[in-house]
């Protein structure tokens, strides 16, 4: 028995719960000599500006403990190149494509989705509402109910597509912040982005990235993000796509399990590059060995004894 | 550029904290050029370290590839660990290795390799050779004990010339002093290098001022190693356009007069 892997996130059907997620999976295309994108559930593309942008000075990198800091910046092309160059290949294949949408303001987000919409060949749009390493302090957009609520709105209006808001962990209550999404029509979320961090050089008494705080990503940060899936999974009714520290089944299957549709799998793609590929493997070979028919199953199944 | 997870150590060699591995992996060693490099998973199930660690090529003969390495911290001591017939799991060959065409039949070279930037170095004369032109080497490190690869010079018959900062072998000084002495005599056609920055770029100094064309290895950190974390760039000027280049994907060697140094608070 083959066991059905699809995810069915309402407003887009996946071929299963993993997708490469957002800046950690280049445009897609660089993971061609690797693995075959047709086998994955969906794609998120790296971040886009409207017009290229130049990202942060390095050192753009530290590792950490089980974890990686990075401050990249949000380097890039921008929608035209994209459009021109990227999409049209990227769309040869036969796997869901989420552009993740930057701005330095909420009308920027809304011109990258105003352009990108008619393009053949996307599936939704991931509001990178986010990104901790652009404005200082890591300040953006999902640190705040209302700046949430009044971006996703903007978004959605000038958007012909699904939208996802890709919310930061870096808040007291992220299930305020998940509804404030859900109020202002996110058509799902994604959680979580990279946790606020730091690393000291003891010896020049420098922090060890150029832009001094970065975001946490990698297996040190999965329990904790584990826990604000769990959180906003069962407070929402938009789908939640789960994300942070995935490098096994293993762990897809615990964000599954408390309630996210689908996952994302991130820095495990730079250490292995075929890491999604496995992880699709890994899912079926659960599925079978527990007799499970359908992923689906086993979606918020969390056992709580109260 | 293909994921080997069973390239073979088939032979093991070590100075000290140095070390020079022989890998069994003919698919990578087939496309393999001088100057590329692999991404060499160190931890295995572990999660830290969990980034891959970039190695240049040091040689190639037919279906084996040879990496060079110092123990510079936690991912190194662990790759130093692995014995003859451990298999390593490795990205390769990644980046834009060295330009080597037709045209270099019958010129005259100098590759400058400081401490462990001397990885790339003895492929890159293998390949000279090859292509009909002479190189000479010149090798710098701080004492006699750092310049482990000395046998492996003479053994391939690569003429090269040693420094030691302390001056317990060769020149007495920087690998930079011997380039200047030996460039009074002749002037080559073209210098390559591989060191640390500072070492890269005086001899970017040294060459424009003679005119002669310069190629470089740069070492940086790495997410991956193939173009998608965009963790490794440097600020790199082509033509008109400046910016933040990748260097695992646009490099690792870059032409010297496309290299913009980092200002002194930045270093």
């Amino acid at each position: 028995m083959i066991p059905d892997l699809s995810a069915d996130l309402g407003f887009l059907k996946l071929k299963n719960p993993i997708i490469a997620a957002s800046g950690t999976f280049g445009y897609g295309l660089e993971f061609t000599p690797f693995i075959d994108l047709n086998l994955l559930g969906g794609i998120a593309i790296k971040g886009l500006h409207f017009s290229p942008k130049e990202g942060n000075p390095p050192p753009r990198l530290v590792e950490t403990p089980a974890g990686l800091i990075n401050a990249i910046g949000l380097q890039g092309i921008g929608v035209e190149e994209f459009a021109i160059k990227v999409l049209p290949e990227l769309r040869k294949y036969n796997t869901a494509i989420l552009v993740n949408v930057c701005g330095t303001s909420d009308e920027e987000y809304a011109a990258v989705v105003e352009y990108l919409s008619p393009k053949k060949g996307i599936s939704a749009f991931e509001l990178n509402i986010s990104c901790p390493n652009v404005k200082k302090n890591g300040l953006c957009p999902a640190l705040s109910p209302e700046a949430t609520y009044t971006l996703i709105k903007l978004a959605k209006k000038n958007s012909g597509l699904p939208i996802i808001a890709k919310l930061s962990p870096n808040v007291t209550d992220i299930v305020e912040i998940a509804r404030s999404a859900q109020e202002a029509g996110a058509d799902g979320i994604s959680l979580v982005n990279t946790f606020l961090a730091m690393a000291v050089d003891i010896q020049t008494r420098k922090p060890k990235l150029a832009n001094v705080l970065g975001g946490l990503s990698g297996p040190a940060i999965k329990p904790i993000a584990l826990r604000m899936v769990y959180q906003v999974a069962s407070q929402v009714k938009i789908p939640v796509i789960g994300m942070g520290g995935i490098m096994s089944a293993q762990d897809a299957l615990e964000f599954l399990i408390v309630g996210a549709r689908a996952v994302q799998v991130g820095t495990a793609n730079l250490v292995d590059p075929d890491a999604t590929v496995r992880i699709i493997r890994e899912l079926e070979e659960y599925c079978q060995k527990n007799g499970i028919e359908k992923i689906e199953e086993v979606v918020g199944t969390i056992k709580i004894d109260r | 550029m293909i994921k080997d997870p069973q390239a073979r150590i088939s032979q093991k060699k070590s100075w000290k904290d140095y070390y020079l591995f022989s890998l069994e992996s003919p698919q990578v060693a087939i496309e393999a050029h001088p100057g590329q490099f692999l991404m060499v998973k160190v931890s295995d199930d572990h999660p830290y370290p969990l980034l891959r660690r970039p190695l240049s090529i040091h040689g190639r003969d037919k279906k084996i590839l040879e990496i060079f390495f110092k123990v510079a911290g936690t991912g190194t001591a662990l790759l130093a660990q692995k014995k003859v017939g451990e298999s390593l799991d490795i990205l390769g060959p990644l980046g834009k290795g060295f330009r080597l065409d037709e045209s270099l039949k019958g010129k005259k070279l100098f590759a400058v390799g400081g401490g462990r930037g001397i990885a790339p170095l003895y492929f890159l004369a293998q390949e000279l050779r090859s292509l009909g032109a002479s190189t000479k080497i010149f090798y710098g490190g701080q004492t006699y004990e750092h310049l482990p690869l000395r046998g492996e010079f003479e053994k391939g018959g690569i003429n090269t010339a040693y420094s030691t900062d302390d001056g317990s072998f060769g020149f007495k000084g920087f690998v930079t002093g011997l380039l200047e002495a030996e460039l009074r005599k002749m002037v080559p056609d073209k210098i390559y290098a591989c060191g640390p920055e500072a070492m890269l770029e005086k001899i970017a100094q040294i060459s424009k001022k003679r005119n002669i064309p310069a190629e470089f290895s740069l070492e940086s950190l790495m997410g991956c190693g193939f173009g998608a974390c965009w963790g490794c760039v440097k600020r790199i000027k082509k033509g008109e356009k400046e910016g933040w280049l990748k260097v695992c994907e646009e490099g690792p060697v870059f032409s010297a007069d496309e290299i913009i140094w980092p200002r002194g608070e930045e270093k």
